[in-house]
C-alpha cells in the first residue's frame, strides 16, 4: 500500500516530469552514483593496490585478471581509475566550495549593496572572465608552483567570477521582492535579510551550476594535471594517467584510454544530471 | 555605430590595464630569478647584477610595472629571458599558427553545430533529436587532451591516414612567409603540394579543438530554433504559403542565428584555453606551446605577452561579433 502510494506520488511529482522529458538523464544519475561510490569505498571495488609497483607485469594487455590491462610499472590500470574517482571527488569539492564561497561573498554583497562597491567587483570579474579560464589556472598554478593542492586553489581562484554574477543576478532579482521590503520594514538586521530571504530564495540556479561544473571543474584540473603541473606521480590522477600514456599510446593503447574515459563519463554523467535538476527545479524550461 | 565602436574600445582600456597589472604582479611572484635565468646557468653573481641592472629587474615593482605600461604604448613586449628574442616578433611567429588552429576549428564548428541545432530544433522526429542531441553531451564530455589522443591512435596509428603531429612533414619546408599561416602562405605562393600537406596536419588538431564547440553550437541553435519556430511571424509566413524552405531559412533560421554568433565570441575563450592543450598534443607550435614553455622557464616576458595576446584576441572578437550583431538584426540599434 505505502510502497503504490509512494509511486503514484512519485509519478505525479515534477522530478518524474523532468526525468520522462528526458530520459538519457537516468544514465547521468547511474554514473553520478557509481562514481561517488568508487570515490567513497574504492577498495570494495578491487583487490589490487592503486600505487605499489609490480615490474613483472609491466603493459599486460585488458584481460579478465586486469580489466583495463597494467600500466609501465605493472600497476592495475582499474585500480587507479577507481582510487582516481576519489582523487577527482576531492579536488572537485573543494575547487567547488573555494570557487562558491568566494562567489557568495562577493555576488550577495554586491548585489545587495550596489553603487562603487558593485563596480569594483563587476569590473573585477570582467577582467578575469577576459582570461582564457586554463591560461589563468595554469598562471596561478604554475606562481603556487607543482602538485594536487596548488592545483586546486589555481583552479578555485579562476572559477568563482561565474559564480559571482550568477549569485549576483539572482540577489537584484529577488532583493526588491515585497517580502524583503516587510522584512527590512519590520527592523530585521540586514545580514539575516540577506541570508535568509534573499539567498535562500536564489539557492536552486546555484545548484543546478555547480551539478553542471562538477565535470567542468574535474576537466579542467584533469587538464592541468595533463600538463605536468597537478597531481604527482604516483597519486592516481585520470588526467597525469592520460599523460603517463602517452609515450606508449601506439602499442599499448590501453594506458591512455581508459582513464581518459572515466573522465569522459564522468562529465557526461553530471552535465545529464545538472540537465533534469534544472528541469526538475526550473519547470518552465521543459515547455520553452 | 561609429560612437559605440569608439566607447567600446575606451573600455577594453581599464581591462587591458587590469590584465597586464595582474598578470604582472602574479608572473613577479613566481619562484625564481628570472635575472639568473636571463643571465645563464653558469654566471657569476657580478653578471647576474649587471642583467637585473640592464633589464630593470633591480626596481621595486610598481616602477617595473609602469614601466613595462609605458613599453607596451611603445608596442614593446621586451625581449624573451631565455631565447633573448623580441617577443613581439617570436609572437608574429606563433600566433598565425594559432589563429589557423582556432579558425578552422570554428569553422567546423559553425558548420556542423548550426544544421544540427537546425535539424533538432524544429522538431520533426523525437527520435532524431534525442540522438543529436545525446551525441551533443557527449561532445561536451570529451576531455580535449584525450581525444586528441584517441584520434592520433586511430587516424595515425592505426589507419595511418593522417600525419601523427606537428605542422609539415619533413621533406616540406615552409612556404614564403607572409602571414605564417601555412596554408595560406602556400597558396598565395602556389605550392599546392606544400598547401595539401598543411591540410592534412591541420584536420586533427582543429577536429579536437572543435569537437566541444560543435556541441554548444548545436545546443544554443537548437534552443533559438525552437523559440523561433513557434513566433507570429513564422506562422504567417507558413499562411502564406511559403515552402517550407523558405520559413526555415529565411525566416527561422536567420533569426536562431543571432544568439549562435554571440556564443562564438564567447567560445574563442575556450579554444584559446584548449589550444594550450591540443598544441601540445600535437606539436603545434602556436602560442599555447609558446605560454607553457614561457612558463616552465619563469620567463616572464613571454607569458605576458601572451596573455596580453590572449586577451586582445577574446576582447576583439567578442567586439566584432557586437558590430556585426545589428547588420544582422536590424532590430537592435546602438545609441
Amino acid at each position: 500500500m505505502f510502497i503504490s502510494r509512494f509511486i503514484s506520488n512519485f509519478r505525479r511529482s515534477r522530478f518524474f516530469r523532468a526525468l520522462r522529458h528526458n530520459p538519457v538523464s537516468i544514465l547521468g544519475i547511474i554514473i553520478a552514483i557509481v562514481f561517488i561510490t568508487f570515490a567513497l569505498v574504492p577498495g570494495a571495488f578491487t583487490d589490487y593496490h592503486p600505487t605499489k609497483l609490480n615490474l613483472g607485469d609491466r603493459f599486460l594487455p585488458p584481460s579478465s585478471e586486469h580489466w583495463f590491462g597494467t600500466d609501465s610499472v605493472g600497476i592495475d590500470i582499474f585500480a587507479r581509475v577507481v582510487y582516481g574517482a576519489r582523487t577527482t571527488l576531492m579536488v572537485v569539492v573543494v575547487v567547488l566550495s573555494i570557487a562558491t564561497s568566494i562567489g557568495y561573498l562577493v555576488g550577495s554583497t554586491a548585489g545587495y549593496f550596489g553603487g562603487w562597491y558593485d563596480d569594483v567587483f563587476m569590473r573585477l570579474t570582467d577582467i578575469i572572465l577576459a582570461f582564457p579560464s586554463l591560461v589563468l589556472a595554469l598562471t596561478i598554478n604554475a606562481v603556487l608552483g607543482r602538485g594536487l593542492i596548488q592545483t586546486m586553489f589555481a583552479v578555485g581562484f579562476s572559477w568563482w567570477p561565474s559564480y559571482a554574477r550568477l549569485i549576483r543576478g539572482q540577489v537584484l532579482s529577488v532583493k526588491n521582492e515585497e517580502y524583503v521590503t516587510a522584512a527590512r520594514a519590520t527592523g530585521v538586521p540586514t545580514l539575516q535579510i540577506l541570508v535568509s530571504h534573499v539567498l535562500r530564495n536564489s539557492f536552486d540556479p546555484v545548484v543546478v551550476r555547480i551539478t553542471l561544473d562538477v565535470g567542468f571543474v574535474a576537466l579542467t584540473t584533469a587538464g592541468l594535471s595533463f600538463l605536468g603541473l597537478g597531481a604527482l606521480p604516483p597519486t592516481p590522477e585520470w588526467g597525469r594517467m592520460v599523460a603517463e600514456g602517452r609515450d606508449y599510446l601506439l602499442v599499448q593503447w590501453w594506458v591512455t584510454t581508459f582513464p581518459g574515459l572515466a573522465l569522459f563519463l564522468v562529465v557526461l554523467g553530471f552535465n545529464l544530471l545538472g540537465e533534469v535538476l534544472r528541469d526538475w527545479l526550473d519547470p518552465s524550461a521543459i515547455n520553452l | 555605430m561609429f560612437r559605440y565602436i569608439i566607447r567600446r574600445l575606451i573600455l577594453t582600456i581599464p581591462v587591458i590595464i587590469g590584465v597586464t597589472m595582474m598578470t604582472f604582479f602574479l608572473a613577479n611572484v613566481l619562484p625564481g630569478d628570472p635575472a639568473r635565468m636571463a643571465a645563464g646557468q653558469f654566471s657569476t653573481p657580478e653578471q647576474i647584477q649587471e642583467v637585473s641592472e640592464r633589464l630593470g629587474l633591480d626596481k621595486p615593482l610598481p616602477v617595473q610595472y609602469f614601466r613595462y605600461l609605458g613599453r607596451l604604448v611603445r608596442l614593446d613586449l621586451g625581449e624573451s629571458l631565455t631565447s633573448r628574442q623580441e617577443v613581439l616578433k617570436e609572437l608574429g611567429k606563433f600566433y598565425p599558427a594559432t589563429l589557423e588552429l582556432t579558425a578552422f576549428a570554428i569553422m567546423i564548428a559553425v558548420l556542423i553545430g548550426t544544421p544540427l541545432g537546425v535539424i533538432t530544433g524544429t522538431g520533426k522526429s523525437p527520435v532524431v533529436n534525442s540522438i543529436v542531441m545525446f551525441f551533443s553531451f557527449l561532445g561536451v564530455g570529451m576531455p580535449v587532451f584525450w581525444t586528441g589522443l584517441i584520434f592520433q591512435l586511430v587516424f595515425a596509428g592505426k589507419l595511418d591516414i593522417l600525419p601523427l603531429s606537428g605542422r609539415l612533414s619533413t621533406q616540406f619546408s615552409a612556404p614564403p612567409s607572409v602571414t605564417n599561416m601555412y596554408t595560406i602562405d602556400a597558396i598565395l605562393a602556389g605550392e599546392w603540394e606544400t598547401f595539401w600537406n598543411a591540410m592534412k596536419h591541420l584536420i586533427m588538431p582543429a577536429l579536437t579543438l572543435s569537437i566541444g564547440r560543435v556541441a554548444s553550437i548545436a545546443r544554443i541553435t537548437h534552443a533559438s530554433m525552437l523559440s523561433v519556430m513557434r513566433t507570429d511571424y513564422i506562422r504567417t509566413a507558413k499562411a502564406k504559403g511559403l515552402t517550407n524552405r523558405a520559413v526555415l531559412l529565411k525566416h527561422g533560421l536567420r533569426n536562431a542565428l543571432l544568439p549562435t554568433s554571440t556564443t562564438i565570441g564567447l567560445q574563442i575563450g575556450f579554444l584559446l584555453g584548449g589550444a594550450i592543450l591540443v598544441e601540445n598534443i600535437f606539436s603545434w607550435g602556436g602560442i599555447g606551446t609558446y605560454a607553457w614553455v614561457g612558463l616552465f622557464r619563469l620567463d616572464i616576458p613571454v607569458v605576458m605577452g601572451v596573455t596580453l595576446a590572449a586577451t586582445f584576441t577574446f576582447m576583439f572578437v567578442n567586439l566584432l561579433v557586437d558590430i556585426v550583431y545589428p547588420l544582422l538584426d536590424p532590430r537592435i540599434v546602438y545609441k
